[in-house]
């Protein structure tokens, strides 16, 4: 075909400029034209069926496409074709596969959830979003805490009770940790005795004699430790109180510590600042079932009690 | 007023032929036919789902061909069997040239489907030419529309069968008829019926030469081994060039004394050319190997009572009076690496296993102290079932003396036939196992009823802060 081209003279626009300087005519494409047409009338039809010109500080919104839906809180809205409500449909619908399973976990106890691995592996996926939606920004992704300041929660320390039900009051109301500080009441000497004190409960070695007098202002009522630690250091739940006796360290770093200086060091000065923490109450944050579904993770993560 | 940027379409009317390749297409057309129409309706006896021996469950993740079910995760298959389908195709290239394209290639399947239809209602060559240069009478309209009509039947019955293997076919039909059907349902029979119709009624050709990229790559696979659907230029021509039969060249002692060839000139081979091409020109990038000049020329030769073979399947290094050699490396190559692919899947297939295991470590926090001083890892695992049947299964932790594995609850995993679970392992070791800062350790999966017998491993770490590592 290409030398029967050739062979046939070169067709021109038919003017000619100067003389001599001519245009080729090359047209295009009979398949290339129709398809920009067909692309014309695609956009006409599509100027009348979606929003798409501004008018004024409106814009036109297209008819015919009308999408319905129902908002998290109950409202019923109809409105022209745009991302935002499709985005709110495809919400809807995501919470209508979820009701059967959630109002499962609703009418259920948590020793049910627990034992029905479907149940459990849905409140696992659903809490792990809550958790890091509401919970993580304090206590870290998957729970881990930071030292000095949040618990970490995959650990078997409760504070304040690791049974389900003290877990779900923990979220609902919210807690108050406070440790007095005794800076001022006792002697850095004193702070250094009952420092020790608290270490040899742990089982760490340390020297017999001051941790004699440490347990003296500790049980005594120069310290008066003991009102909220126990006698024995074991802490209570009702007040929040750490338990001393165990590896545990939620404020002092003793394990991080390198060496018995570090590890004193820590606990002195927690001694002589005290401590205050605030975790915030979720009753008016989060609905019944999101708070049942985030107390069986945090029950999970530790194992509970 | 110019010259057309492109060429306009020249209507290819082609001659019906019988013969040996024509009977082997019909043969493989049937075939090819009967499978694809027929296989959607195979029931297959399942304990749990759809009984349907050829199932692509989309929305379940699950494929089902026959006693095979291929789970998301076994994607992988699809790349080896493309993998073997592309070597393959080098493979039969290399040695006998376009046979997918002539043979088994859906457009030609289906071309050759609505040539026949055409043939039916407006009759063989001739009467089609004629048909299409009369003027229109409501006799001609008639048998158009006729034609198109059962273009259009053909091409819904291949759309909506296509369809029927993403879904229960019976039940699909059925909710397709009430208007109940999901909407890609509609979508993709649509889509079929109209590029079936398009592709095979009126474009036909046109695909195999401007659209498909495999007529053109495979034309750099030939070399002059390779066997071609090729015109005997040295019979047919002999001195002079081809003759038409006339007086006192009629047996082809006198054509050769004459320094005529063997070639009639008839242009049996050109009419029955379905991409309208004259194989007497040599190797074309349009010839599709179909081999259907071959019969015709074969069928002329045998009523003039010459030899057959002046059109026939042969190498250019057999034309030139040279050997034709198969065994050359490049052929050698395609075939061992074709056998490998098809062995490493075949291995892969046999030897699935019909549980899986996949455990993540939780890395946030890696490790955590408890109480008493020991250490706690936790895993995230799933655990699926991918036979018919219910199991129960256990999962248990091997090489980590003294550990303590928590699994939420049972450890007794009692999973429905095609589904898993998912949950969160807590793994406890006592201050005086702390080894190491890394210890490995395997999660081994086994059978509740069978606990010696080890399912699946997983190998793990055992993470220990330095601090505590006695």
């Amino acid at each position: 075909m290409s030398e029967e081209t050739q062979k046939q003279a070169v067709q021109t626009t038919g003017h000619a400029w100067d003389g001599d300087l001519q245009e080729f005519n090359n047209p295009l494409p009979r398949w290339w034209l129709w398809g920009f047409y067909a692309t014309v009338v695609f956009a006409v039809i599509y100027w009348v069926l979606y929003p798409a010109w501004p008018v004024g500080k409106g814009y036109t919104t297209g008819a015919f496409n009308d999408i319905e839906f129902t908002t998290a809180d109950g409202r019923e809205v109809v409105s022209h074709w745009n991302t935002r409500a499709l985005f709110y449909k495809e919400m809807e619908e995501a919470r209508t596969l979820q009701k059967p399973y959630l109002d499962q976990l609703k009418a259920a106890s948590y020793r049910e959830i627990a034992v029905d691995r479907d149940k459990s592996a849905f409140a696992y996926s659903m809490a792990k979003v809550l958790f890091a939606d509401n919970c993580a920004a304090c206590h870290q992704a998957g729970g881990a805490g930071i030292i000095g300041q949040y618990p970490n929660l995959a650990d078997d320390s409760w504070l304040w009770g690791g049974t389900y039900a003290r877990i779900e009051e923990t979220i609902r109301k919210g807690r108050h940790g406070f440790m007095p500080d005794f800076a001022d009441s006792l002697t850095p000497q004193q702070i250094d005795d009952v420092a020790t004190y608290v270490l040899s409960l742990s089982g760490i070695e340390v020297d017999a004699e001051q941790a004699a007098r440490g347990k003296a202002i500790f049980t005594g009522p120069e310290g008066g430790c003991f009102a909220c630690h126990t006698r024995e250091g074991t802490g209570m739940a009702a007040l929040g109180s750490a338990n001393l006796t165990d590896s545990i360290w939620t404020i002092a770093d003793v394990n991080g510590a390198e060496d018995l200086a570090g590890k004193k060091a820590a606990v002195r000065a927690v001694i002589a600042n005290g401590v205050k923490r605030e975790m915030p109450a979720w009753e008016n944050r989060l609905n019944d079932t999101e708070i049942r579904i985030l107390t069986f993770y945090v029950h999970q993560l530790g194992g509970g009690q | 007023m110019s010259n057309p940027a492109y060429q306009e379409r020249i209507p290819i009317y082609p001659r019906s032929v019988r013969g040996r390749f024509r009977t082997l297409k019909y043969a493989i057309l049937a075939l090819a036919y009967g499978v694809y129409f027929l296989l959607p309706w195979l029931p297959w006896e399942r304990s749990d789902s759809p009984p349907q021996a050829v199932l692509f469950d989309i929305v379940g993740r699950h494929f089902y061909i026959f006693d095979l079910v291929v789970y998301a995760q076994d994607i992988f298959w699809l790349a080896g069997i493309l993998v073997i389908a592309a070597i393959l195709l080098f493979f039969v290239t290399g040695i006998a040239g376009r046979v997918f394209c002539g043979y088994f290639c859906f457009q030609t399947l289906w071309t050759d489907v609505f040539l026949l239809i055409e043939r039916l209602v407006q009759g063989d060559r001739n009467a089609r030419i004629k048909l299409a240069a009369a003027p229109w009478t409501a006799g001609k309209l008639t048998r158009i529309a006729l034609t198109h009509l059962l273009w259009l039947s053909v091409a819904l019955a291949t759309g909506l069968t296509f369809t029927l293997y993403w879904g229960y076919a019976p039940e699909l039909v059925r909710s397709m008829l009430h208007g109940t059907a999901p909407f890609p349902a509609y979508a993709t029979t649509l889509f079929l019926t109209l590029t079936t119709y398009v592709m095979a009624g009126l474009a036909r050709e046109q695909v195999c030469t401007y659209m498909c990229p495999y007529a053109r790559f495979q034309g750099v696979m030939f070399d002059e081994d390779t066997l071609v659907v090729a015109y005997d230029e040295q019979r047919g021509e002999g001195g002079k060039g081809r003759h038409k039969p006339a007086k006192g060249l009629m047996s082809r002692e006198e054509r050769h004394v004459a320094g005529y060839g063997d070639c009639i000139d008839c242009g049996f081979c050109v009419q029955v050319c379905p991409m309208g091409i004259d194989i007497r020109n040599g190797l074309q990038y349009q010839c599709i190997s179909c081999a259907l000049c071959i019969d015709a020329c074969d069928t002329v030769m045998d009523a003039i009572k010459y030899p057959r073979g002046l059109v026939r399947y042969t190498s250019q290094h057999a034309l030139e009076g040279r050997k034709t050699r198969f065994f050359k490396p490049r052929n050698i190559g395609y075939g061992l690496v074709l056998i490998l692919s098809i062995a490493t899947l075949s291995w892969s297939i046999a030897t699935r296993t019909t549980v899986e295991l996949v455990v993540r470590q939780i890395r946030q926090p890696i490790s955590v102290t408890l109480s008493d001083g020991s250490q706690q890892n936790s895993y995230e695992i799933k655990i699926t079932n991918k036979t018919e049947e219910a199991a129960d299964y256990r999962l248990l932790v091997a090489g980590l003396p003294g550990a303590a594995l928590d699994v939420g609850g049972e450890n007794r995993f009692h999973l429905r036939p095609e589904s898993s679970v998912r949950f969160l392992a807590r793994l406890r070791l006592p201050p005086a196992q702390l080894r190491a800062e890394r210890m490995p350790f395997k999660f081994v999966l086994v059978r509740d009823d069978n606990p010696s017998v080890r399912l699946l491993e997983w190998e793990a770490f055992f993470i220990v802060p330095r601090q505590r590592v006695k």
